[in-house]
């Protein structure tokens, strides 16, 4: 059979009134996260891990793929009537897409990010189905050592490559490797880091790290500024719709915004936000309007948030093919897998072919109603950002506890939960990054056996490790990913890579 | 942090220091854990004890960096000054949901996160705010407990209102 075959195969899946109900209810809450500021898709996926226990595993899956997309959609709304982005990958819509709904032509730019985002996952979620058989291909040929070079690579591009400090992201990301050697050790049983206390042996919680840094962390962090405070939605005037011009000045960054999202999202080089911000560079340079770049100039929107959507689809190649997490969202989802008895990898496209099928061709469903609710039902949408901040911080902290309480309910995992809260707060105040911590925690463990069974195959060896050209190569690629970019800020060019980073994705 | 980057001042960063000895506390107990724990590497000659070492080294080699790049000093935009009632009004509310939980039951402890929270944010109004997030948790317990199964502690009000 072939990738249409395959497809087909899973739109069948995806067409069951039960997995398109949670499709929907999955866009649903992801749009809603992604239109209200402080909570992003990998906060809302940990949040709702714990609830998903009992429910169908291809329907929650399908439903945190929808989260995802659907936060990609939704923060362009805060970027543009708010000014505050709802989600990092949508930092750059800000810039454009604000100065538009300033000049009365929110509409406009609501319409080219919603249409935008609607080509880019179309396309984006195409190339995934077509890609993905290929990978898999290639991964059968990868032994230990080729997985712990690709996870080496994964671990410097999510910590230092972007961001203004190397130090500081890899600062987050040893603390999370650090946290991942709490915990029985997978390959010998041997306990480490426990103390004989028995919640510690069961390791950390990725669920309970991410909720804690990422909604209690963020909330302490924006009492303690009182940021944004006096913050002013922008009322949508006139239709969201957009004029031939705007139509014509709109599709060719769409398409370059998908060409440039979806390689970087799909390859360990960063998440969603690298590619919005490298896509809005490009409209910039391309743009035969350059006097209206930092005025509300279209191309400024259309641009990164096609880009950004298909970075989010781009990275669910690594995720499913590999088993590789490239983001923080990433990484829960695979929390989330594991939950469910599924490794995510080349054999899981082998055993259970419905399910991935099924939950690559329900993203390409999804992508349809969240056109609907984002165009049509936009206005709904916004009265989300007249929530009073007390009340919405009461009520993300309330759900950030539930997860716990309902899953592992005992004092010391919530002590655990507010510790790390303290703890992802004080990283946000001196300026460390969060995902690096939460990626590694996930993948520290997995990089670590892979590492022993290369060196064990190798009757330990060191020099296995970069024996065959594809692992060389990729050590090689994570040491450049290193080194480039701390050059680069020692010359003083750190201003750019500073702002592509972000905690979160 | 560049070192040749813009600076404000040389002044040394205290803040770097601090981190920097919290990272090499951190990477000692890695080291003396993994020193504790019995050589048995097998073929591969890195056994269980070796990970935490070289995670701990790494966090050494991390601590000397924060203290190299405080030297320098020069730190970016000054921070902004932090609110810590704030932080002690949602901490708080933590801690009292913890200790409350067991007793009085998911609605009333999560309540007083979510007033807790409010309050934190300005909204002091505990007549107000307190039912509001008793309420909500009610609705929340109905809803995942009673319908989607999820275990949560139940108190004088939970059984209550639904039931024991």
């Amino acid at each position: 059979m072939n990738t249409f075959d395959f497809l087909l195969q899973g739109l069948a899946v995806a067409l069951d009134p039960a997995i398109l109900l949670y499709a929907l209810i999955g866009v649903t809450i992801g749009t809603a996260v992604g239109v209200l500021p402080g909570i992003g898709p990998a906060l809302t996926v940990a949040l709702l891990l714990p609830v998903t226990y009992g429910l169908d595993p291809a329907g929650s899956l399908v439903m945190f793929a929808g989260i995802y997309y659907g936060g990609m959609y939704g923060g362009s709304t805060t970027s543009i009537l708010l000014n505050t982005p709802g989600e990092s990958a949508s930092i750059v819509t800000a810039i454009e897409g604000n100065r538009m709904a300033r000049a009365g032509r929110g509409g406009a730019a609501l319409a080219t990010a919603a249409i935008g985002s609607f080509v880019a996952g179309l396309l984006a979620t195409l190339a995934l189905a077509f890609l993905a058989p290929h990978i898999v291909k290639l991964a059968l040929v990868f032994g230990p050592r080729e997985y712990f070079a690709l996870m080496v690579l994964a671990f410097v591009t999510v910590s230092a490559a972007f961001g203004d400090s190397a130090m500081k992201g890899l600062t987050s990301l040893f603390v999370g490797l650090a946290l991942a050697l709490i915990g029985i050790d997978g390959l010998t049983g041997q306990a480490r880091l426990s103390y004989g206390v028995p919640q510690l042996l069961d390791g950390i919680e990725v669920t309970t790290l991410a909720v804690a840094m990422f909604a209690i962390g963020e909330a302490l962090f924006v009492a303690a500024n009182r940021v944004g405070a006096d913050e002013k939605v922008h009322a949508i005037r006139g239709s969201v719709a957009m004029t031939a011009q705007d139509w014509a000045r709109s599709w060719k960054p769409w398409l370059r915004g998908t060409a440039i999202g979806f390689p970087i999202g799909a390859m360990p080089a960063g998440g969603a936000d690298i590619a919005s911000f490298l896509s809005y560079g490009t409209e910039r340079k391309l743009t035969r309007h350059p006097e209206e770049f930092g005025n509300g100039a279209i191309e400024g929107v259309a641009g990164p948030e096609a880009a950004n959507n298909a970075a989010a689809a781009g990275t669910l190649v690594p995720l499913l093919t590999l088993g590789l997490p490239t983001t923080a969202t990433a990484a829960i989802m695979l929390a989330g897998f594991q939950q469910f008895g599924l490794q995510p990898g080349p054999l899981l496209f082998a055993t259970a072919p419905k399910l991935v099928w099924g939950l690559i061709a329900s993203l390409l469903i999804a992508n349809i109603m969240l056109l609907v609710l984002n165009l049509p039902l936009i206005r709904l949408w916004v009265k989300l950002l007249t929530i009073p901040r007390p009340w919405l911080y009461g009520g993300i902290l309330l759900f950030a506890t539930l997860g716990t309480i309902g899953v592992n309910p005992s004092r010391a995992e919530l002590a655990m939960l507010m510790i790390f809260g303290v703890m992802g707060y004080l990283m946000r105040l001196h300026g460390y990054p969060i995902a690096p911590v939460v990626v590694g925690l996930i993948l520290g463990p997995m990089a670590e056996q892979q590492l022993r069974r290369a060196l064990a195959i190798a009757q330990g060896d060191w020099t296995t490790l970069v024996s065959t050209p594809l692992s060389a190569g990729l050590i090689g690629l994570a040491v450049l990913a290193l080194a480039v970019p701390m050059l680069l800020r020692m010359r003083g060019r750190g201003a750019v890579l500073a702002q592509v980073a972000k905690d979160d994705d | 942090m560049s070192p040749l980057g813009p600076s404000s001042g040389r002044r040394p960063d205290g803040a770097a220091f601090v981190i920097a000895a919290i990272l090499a506390a951190a990477g000692t107990v890695l080291i003396a854990e993994g020193a504790r724990i019995p050589a048995r590497g097998g073929y591969a000659g890195v056994g269980p004890g070796d990970i935490p070492v070289l995670v701990g080294w790494g966090l050494v080699a991390l601590a000397l960096w924060h203290v190299v790049a405080g030297l320098r000093g020069g730190r970016g935009p000054g921070r902004v000054r932090q609110d810590a009632v704030a932080i002690l009004w949602i901490t708080g509310g933590l801690v009292l949901q913890n200790l409350l939980l067991w007793q009085a039951g998911f609605a009333i402890a999560s309540g007083i996160v979510f007033a807790f929270t409010a309050a934190a944010f300005g909204r002091r109004n505990f007549a107000v705010s307190l039912p509001a997030g008793i309420l909500l948790a009610l609705l929340v317990y109905g809803i995942f407990d009673r319908l989607l199964k999820l275990n949560l502690p139940a108190g004088p009000l939970e059984t209550l209102v639904f039931g024991g």
